[in-house]
């Protein structure tokens, strides 16, 4: 089968794989019908995760066709097409037993500190990922979920982790009616946290990023306010002035490792890889939130360490809170949301690119060109 | 959810100003402390370890699920064993996976050529893309290459010259 093959940073390809198979009697084998590339998948593609190999396939955001199951599998049948969530969760351990479903304990042997996710290294479990014809979908009487009838497929696949991860971005921010909330980074996630941001009854929504065009599009879709932080000054003190010097209520981190804006922390972070990543926007976030506020980080970062002023956490009173999306928990308002008009997903999708133009597809994401918001790759099999 | 087994009594005031409302994990965590009972569910079947798994030394064993993509081998395998004999906590854990992930690019080369495939870098590169829709930035990206790379030449060169004496 074709699949994307990573080959070392930057630098990715389309070959033929061997098909996946059943190896546990909760596996089903899928029929790729639409996978995304992730913002973090670009963390995968820049080096930056370690222990990850050459020759994996990425893909954490993906929708398919059951085209066979394990013994074991009795929630979904061949011919079902369903929406598979990032997390693998086996629904019986500690953790997926109170809907933490991003914090499997049965899932990823090669660390403790995250569940198992499809495609993203083996420190996330040593998963092939979606961005193949086929895939193996472990734990399927858990996570994967049948789309609803009229459910657009391009809605469903970013219910895989898009439309969760930015909604459970502000639903950790704790926004009461009427909260000022800054989001760092107009990326897909950063635009559909400050969406949703609104249906926690946000007072006022700001995105900081530096790309005027995604600046412009989240504008549009989340109606909010949106800043290029090359031309307001320092972010930190541009929020302060905006919000009678107090601080926003809350500040949500969507950009993660690959963060720019601060010279110091790119060139130790993603240059020299001396912490994991660049912590820019969650240092923002820090510094700009208010007395006793909340930070709530989705961005994703590396498993060493960062450098952010944990001193200003402390002595603000800033409540931090932090956490892989919860797809399974989410799934269920966040489809009455799409069915209800609330929230339109597929809006955000900007590029569709065929499986053959993986190495394209990356460096269009990755570089932001052609106005790319969100690509999506079809496969040869998608048949859809 | 109250765990409470053992007897407190003997710690005056013990449990006094428990609130259960002081809670910062809702509604993200449905909360049944069931981790106080330890590593206690039913664990689901076994996979077959049918490649060599490598597990953190942070738990007990492979999960009942895992994923067999790329196997460790070669160097970078060895390097990846040895990194997995240190807990997450250590940079030595990580730093030499990072170390691994490079050298793992070279031996992906080496097994590309070994199979007759010659990689196409500057495709898996996305160059396609870059000439498509940033031409004029990927031509100044080489003119600057190419500038700071005739500097580094001539600069040798005229070291050489000196060094010789002429």
């Amino acid at each position: 089968m074709l699949a994307m093959n990573y080959r070392g940073p930057l630098r990715v390809r389309a070959s033929q794989k061997p098909m996946p198979k059943i190896e546990h009697p909760q596996d089903a084998i899928v029929r790729v019908t639409r996978s995304c590339i992730c913002g973090s998948d670009l963390h995968l593609y820049n080096g930056a995760v370690p222990d990850t190999r050459v020759g994996m396939t990425f893909g954490h955001e993906f929708t398919g066709v059951v085209e066979e199951v394990g013994s074991e599998v009795t929630k979904i049948k061949v011919g079902d097409h369903v929406l598979v969530p990032f997390n693998i969760a086996c629904g019986e351990c500690v953790f997926c037993k109170q809907e933490m479903y991003g914090n499997c304990h049965e899932s990823n042997p090669q660390a403790t500190a995250v569940g198992g996710i499809f495609g993203y290294s083996h420190t996330a479990g040593g998963y092939n990922g979606g961005q193949a014809e086929y895939a193996r979908v472990p734990y399927a009487n858990v996570g994967p979920t049948v789309i609803p009838e009229g459910m657009d497929p391009d809605d469903a696949v970013l219910l895989t982790d898009v439309v969760p991860t930015g909604y459970q971005a502000a639903e950790m921010g704790g926004i009461q009616k009427g909260d000022t909330v800054v989001v760092f980074g107009a990326g897909p996630i950063g635009i559909m946290a400050a969406k949703c941001a609104w249906l926690f009854g946000a007072g006022r929504v700001i995105i900081i990023d530096q790309v005027d065009y995604r600046l412009e599009f989240a504008r549009n879709y989340s109606q909010c306010e949106a800043y290029n932080f090359n031309e307001i000054g320092d972010p930190v003190l541009f929020l302060k002035k905006t919000t009678d010097w107090m601080g926003a209520d809350v500040c949500i981190d969507a950009v993660g490792a690959e963060a720019a804006g601060n010279a110091m922390q790119t060139i130790t972070g993603r240059k020299l890889l001396l912490q994991a990543g660049s912590a820019t926007a969650l240092h923002w976030a820090i510094n700009s939130v208010k007395k006793g506020g909340i930070v709530s980080i989705v961005g994703v970062y590396g498993p060493t360490d960062n450098l952010v002023p944990i001193g200003n956490v402390v002595n603000k009173g800033i409540t931090i809170r932090a956490n892989q999306a919860s797809v399974k928990r989410l799934l269920p308002r966040l489809i009455e949301h799409v069915q209800n008009g609330v929230l339109n997903p597929k809006a955000l999708i900007t590029h569709r690119i065929p499986l053959e133009e993986v190495s394209d597809a990356y460096r269009i994401f990755s570089a932001k060109l052609d106005n790319c918001i969100k690509p999506i790759l079809i496969s040869p099999s998608a048949g859809m | 959810m109250e765990n409470t087994t053992k007897d407190y009594s003997h710690i005056k005031g013990w449990g006094i100003d428990a609130d259960p409302k002081n809670d910062p994990t809702y509604p993200m965590k449905n909360r049944t402390n069931g981790e106080h009972l330890g590593y206690s569910w039913e664990r689901p079947t076994l996979q077959s370890e049918t490649v060599e798994i490598l597990h953190s030394n942070e738990r007990p064993d492979v999960t009942a699920v895992f994923g067999t993509s790329t196997p460790p081998s070669g160097l970078s395998g060895m390097i990846r064993r040895m990194a997995f004999k240190k807990t997450e906590n250590d940079y030595g854990h990580w730093l030499p996976l990072i170390l691994a992930d490079r050298i793992n690019v070279v031996e992906g080369i080496i097994e590309d050529l070994r199979s007759g495939h010659v990689p196409n870098i500057f495709a898996e590169k996305g160059m396609k893309a870059e000439w498509k829709y940033n031409r004029s930035g990927l031509l100044r990206q080489i003119a600057v290459t190419a500038i700071i790379g005739y500097g580094v030449v001539a600069f040798y060169r005229a070291k050489k010259k000196r060094d010789r004496g002429y």
